[in-house]
């Protein structure tokens, strides 16, 4: 039996019905009674703030109404007509940056309503009941293809499919969900959920869909397009930085979503080898994902190497300080230099930055971090824009997701604009999908 | 999906919801908002005659009871009937009807009690293509000291009189509002009905003060130092506003008179209670002065759940079903035994249902050295105290003695067969059994 303790990166570091606790839900399910003293505290606001934070304007007031009136289906049905992953969202979203944050008894108080978790109460009572809330409009006979089978590939096919068109939605994986079903912290995500709220969404009907077939591989886009009305593409961010110092390529070294993917993937816990000292490399969700989560694996010691202040972290603060409560350390204004080891990575050497003028540079000052393990979660970049004009490093769009070829549109991670959130994904997705119907039933 | 579509007396809205003679309802731009947010109907605020309209306080009007966390609990105020001019009400009347002619637009009136008056107002009224009228029999404050309001709604022979008016001099549907301010609410309900009315509407506010000013040593709302009695509505005034829909729905006198139930409706749950209790409608004030017309939505999505749940088609479907189960006492079945039970497995220890019972009802929970409770049954009278002060829902329940059984605390057999106190021994003008 292998410990926290053991070298190298190595299986089983702690008891497997520890791990089984480490994994459980991060936000537990609030009972009857939590949820509907949670939902007293919602003021009801007039065109309140948190609706127009949440980027699928779910009628949050509404919805919460409907929790205390004792009516969670219909509540669900609020967040459902607005965000058909709603389930999700309450459970992924920083609800922190978003509606919690512009929720008026945050200001008041520092204790917003706990919208995300009246959320997932008000969704998980309907979703419980096994039946799906939406039925589909007359055939309109037309067909679209979505490529991407994410949150915002998703969104999109389901508001099409409800609309009465005919949608074939391509993933390269052979699972449905994106990183709904890849690369969502496991806690958050306990039991299934993605595959489970995948199967409920399709259940509407009128979406087939096509795993293993890629674009850029099995599929084009001219052959696409050719075939269907119109082309949806939510293909996210698929590719991953390497890491440009000395050693990046060492044994050891991965990348932090790949390991992710694994985890989400494994069917026991206890076979995922983890290292003793684990330091990840970024600020973002991925990198705090990446951390507490070799934590719970049974790593001795993990850290989160920023090169930057607190401040400049894509992560929440939430999100930083569940990482510290989890004993991960946070460094700051640390960039890594290179990697040592013989073959294995055995220490990451670090340099401290400073910033002058908007620039970020090194300032000779060094020391080494024992590290077994390095993973990397400095970004994601698109993997392929099938021809189509970029903005940056992604797909250039305009207005609803339209890209600069007609009849194409794209939206998620791999469009331009928004956050990438899996809560803009559905936004995004779902307003593609409100066009290309404009468009397909005789719009401009 | 339930047709939550309202007919009353032969006036049609989307749904039963209806906005309640108050501010919300005082003009145009109120009621077009309203309409817009989704509600069914509105009752105009109250017109006078023509005239110098009515005046209002400048200082405050309204009084509240708040609770720990400032929900609105109860509410009242001092304020009168519209202080606007009657021609330009009645203009705003004409053209919201015309621009909504699928909602139901009713115009509340208080004229004087004289033929005169209404013989003026009602032509006036009529040619606005209103759907009907109100009654406003029922402010307590300020009108009333001029013999208006619940002035003439306490006195049934008024009710009757000036209702015969209206239908005389109206050709729509009317509405009597009734005053709770009065010690049997099934007089005047009787009275409207004698006098030809269409419906009774009901409650209008209670005579309350809400709070005192103890630095002030006035009532609340204070105006430079002196307070008066207030309208009080909202959610407290719900059970005495049920229990008075209740007793006109199952008055022999006024079986099947159409109500319009009133008084403390904020949820699709208050509605479906009132409407069970036989209201064909709902009013609402104080719950949309409290959170805005968008409540509506919420009253819809419930109301319409909640009947798809039952299998309701239509409001009509339970309008009325819970009142042949409203009776009175003396037949109250007194075979019916039950005894509190405790859950030890949810009970959290807190203790209050044994300080309930022990200080105030029984001594029928035992309380043992570790915070244990458990009910007597030689001593529980099933009362229901402990289950209501329980925090825990469903932690302390009631279960029924099966007939059969010897009730531990009477020692007497539980028998099957129902009786009531008509009967009882103990009744020294009992009907004889047989
Ligand atoms: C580790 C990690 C943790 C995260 N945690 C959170 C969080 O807690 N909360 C939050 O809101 N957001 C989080 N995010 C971000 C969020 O997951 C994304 O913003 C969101 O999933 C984007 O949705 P999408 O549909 O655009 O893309 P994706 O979810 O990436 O889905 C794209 C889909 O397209 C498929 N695909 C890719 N290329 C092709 C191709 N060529 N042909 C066919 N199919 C293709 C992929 O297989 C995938 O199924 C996290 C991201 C990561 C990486
Ligand atoms: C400020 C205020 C003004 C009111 N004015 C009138 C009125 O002009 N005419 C009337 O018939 N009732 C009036 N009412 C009574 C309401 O129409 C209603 O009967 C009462 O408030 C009970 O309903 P609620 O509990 O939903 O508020 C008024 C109530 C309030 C709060
Ligand atoms: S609610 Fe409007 S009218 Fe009343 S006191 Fe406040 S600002 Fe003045």
């Amino acid at each position: 039996m292998n410990s926290p303790y053991t070298p190298g990166i190595v299986p089983g570091r702690i008891d497997p019905s520890d791990l089984q606790e480490n994994f459980s839900d991060l936000h537990p399910r609030f009972q009857a009674h939590e949820a509907s003293v949670a939902a007293d505290r919602c003021y009801f606001c007039h065109d309140a703030p948190c609706v127009t934070a949440c980027p699928t304007d779910i009628d949050i007031p509404l919805f919460i109404r409907q929790i205390s009136t004792g009516t969670p289906e219909a509540a669900a049905r609020t967040i459902f007509d607005q965000n058909i992953l709603g389930g999700m969202c309450a459970r992924v979203c920083p609800t922190e940056d978003l509606c919690e944050e512009a929720c008026v008894r945050e200001l008041a108080e520092g204790k917003p309503v706990e919208i995300g978790r009246l959320q997932r109460f008000a969704t998980d009572t309907l979703m419980a009941a096994g039946t799906h809330p939406y039925t589909r409009a007359e055939a309109t006979g037309k067909t679209v293809a979505v490529v991407g089978a994410g949150p915002a590939g998703l969104a999109c096919a389901h508001r099409l499919a409800m609309l009465g068109h005919d949608v074939v939605m391509f993933d390269a994986r052979p699972k449905a969900g994106g990183l709904n079903e890849y690369g969502i912290a496991a806690y958050k995500t306990p039991d299934d959920f993605a595959a489970k709220e995948v199967d409920w969404l399709m259940s509407i009907g009128g979406i087939r869909l096509e795993p293993g077939k890629a674009l850029g591989a099995e599929l084009t886009l001219d052959a696409l397009a050719e075939a269907h009305d119109a082309v949806f593409l939510g293909v996210g961010l698929g590719g991953v930085n390497a890491l440009p110092v000395e050693g990046g390529d060492k044994d050891g070294v991965a990348d932090a979503v790949t390991f992710i993917e694994t985890l989400r993937q494994a069917d026991a816990l206890a076979t995922l080898p983890v290292g003793r000292n684990v330091v990840v490399i970024g600020g973002g969700m991925t990198a705090v994902d990446a951390a507490v989560q070799s934590k719970l694996l049974g790593a001795e010691n993990v850290t989160i190497a920023y090169r930057r202040g607190r401040d400049g972290m894509s992560a929440s603060r939430f999100e930083q300080d569940l990482a510290a409560s989890h004993g991960v350390k946070l460094m700051f204004n640390v960039q890594p230099k290179a990697v040592h080891g013989n073959g294995a990575a055995q220490e990451l050497e670090l340099e401290y930055t400073a910033s002058a003028e908007g620039t970020l540079s090194g300032t000779g000052e060094t020391f080494r971090l024992a590290a077994d393990q390095v993973l990397r979660a400095i970004g994601q970049t698109l993997t392929t824009d099938a021809g189509l004009d970029r903005d940056g490093g992604k797909i250039a769009v305009t207005g609803a997701g339209r890209t600069s070829r007609a009849g194409v549109w794209a939206g998620g991670d791999c469009a331009s604009g928004g956050d990438d959130l899996t809560v803009t994904a559905v936004a995004e997705g779902r307003d593609a999908a409100m066009d290309i119907h404009a468009v397909l039933t005789g719009g401009t | 999906m339930a047709d939550l579509t309202s007919d009353f007396l032969g006036i049609k809205s989307p749904n039963p919801f209806w906005l309640a003679s108050a501010p919300p309802t005082d003009k145009e731009y109120n009621v077009r908002r309203a309409f817009e947010a989704g509600w069914g109907g509105v009752v105009w605020k109250t017109l006078g005659a023509e005239g110098p309209p009515a005046v209002n306080v400048n200082g405050p009007r309204y009084g509240f009871i708040h609770g720990a966390d400032r929900r609105v609990l109860g509410m009242n105020n001092i304020e009168l009937i519209t202080d606007r001019d009657l021609f330009v009400n009645l203009e705003e009347i004409r053209r919201v009807k015309a621009d909504y002619p699928d909602r139901a637009l009713i115009v509340s009136l208080m004229v004087p009690c004289e033929e005169q008056a209404w013989k003026d107002i009602l032509p006036l009224v009529e040619e606005t293509g209103a759907d009907g009228i109100e009654l406003n029999f029922g402010c307590p404050h300020g009108m009333s000291e001029r013999g208006m309001g619940s002035a003439v709604g306490q006195v049934p022979e008024y009710i009757t009189m000036v209702t015969e008016w209206c239908k005389t001099y109206y050709s729509r549907p009317v509405i009597v509002k009734l005053t709770p301010n009065i010690s049997d609410i099934r007089r005047p309900a009787e009275a409207a009905k004698l006098g030809g009315a269409d419906a009774v509407s009901l409650i209008n506010t209670i005579n309350s003060i809400v709070s005192v000013d103890l630095d002030a040593m006035a009532p609340e709302p204070t105006i430079d130092g002196k307070g008066t009695h207030g309208g009080y509505c909202g959610p407290a005034v719900k059970p005495i506003a049920m229990n008075m829909v209740a007793e006109i729905a199952r008055n022999p006198a006024t079986a099947g008179l159409p109500i319009s139930g009133i008084g403390g409706v904020t949820t699709w749950r208050d509605a479906a209670e009132f409407m069970a209790l036989g209201a064909g409608n709902v009013q609402v004030c104080t719950a949309a002065m409290t959170y805005g017309f968008k409540i509506v939505q919420e009253m819809i999505s419930g109301l319409s759940q909640w009947m798809d749940e039952k299998g309701h088609t239509r409001t009509s479907d339970f309008v009325g079903m819970a009142v042949p189960n409203v009776t009175d006492w003396q037949y109250l079945n007194l075979n019916y035994v039950t005894k509190a039970s405790i859950d030890q497995d949810a009970c959290i220890s807190c203790g209050r249902c044994f300080a309930a019972c022990e200080d105030t009802s029984h001594q029928a929970i035992a309380m043992s050295g570790d915070r244990k409770f458990s009910v007597i049954d030689e001593e529980c009278v099933a009362c229901n105290l402990c289950v209501e002060v329980c925090p825990v829902e469903n932690c302390i329940t009631m279960v029924r003695q099966a007939p059969g059984t010897v009730d531990p605390r009477t020692g007497k057999l539980v028998e099957a067969e129902p009786a009531d106190w008509t009967a009882h021994p103990n009744n020294p003008s009992r009907v004889a059994a047989e």
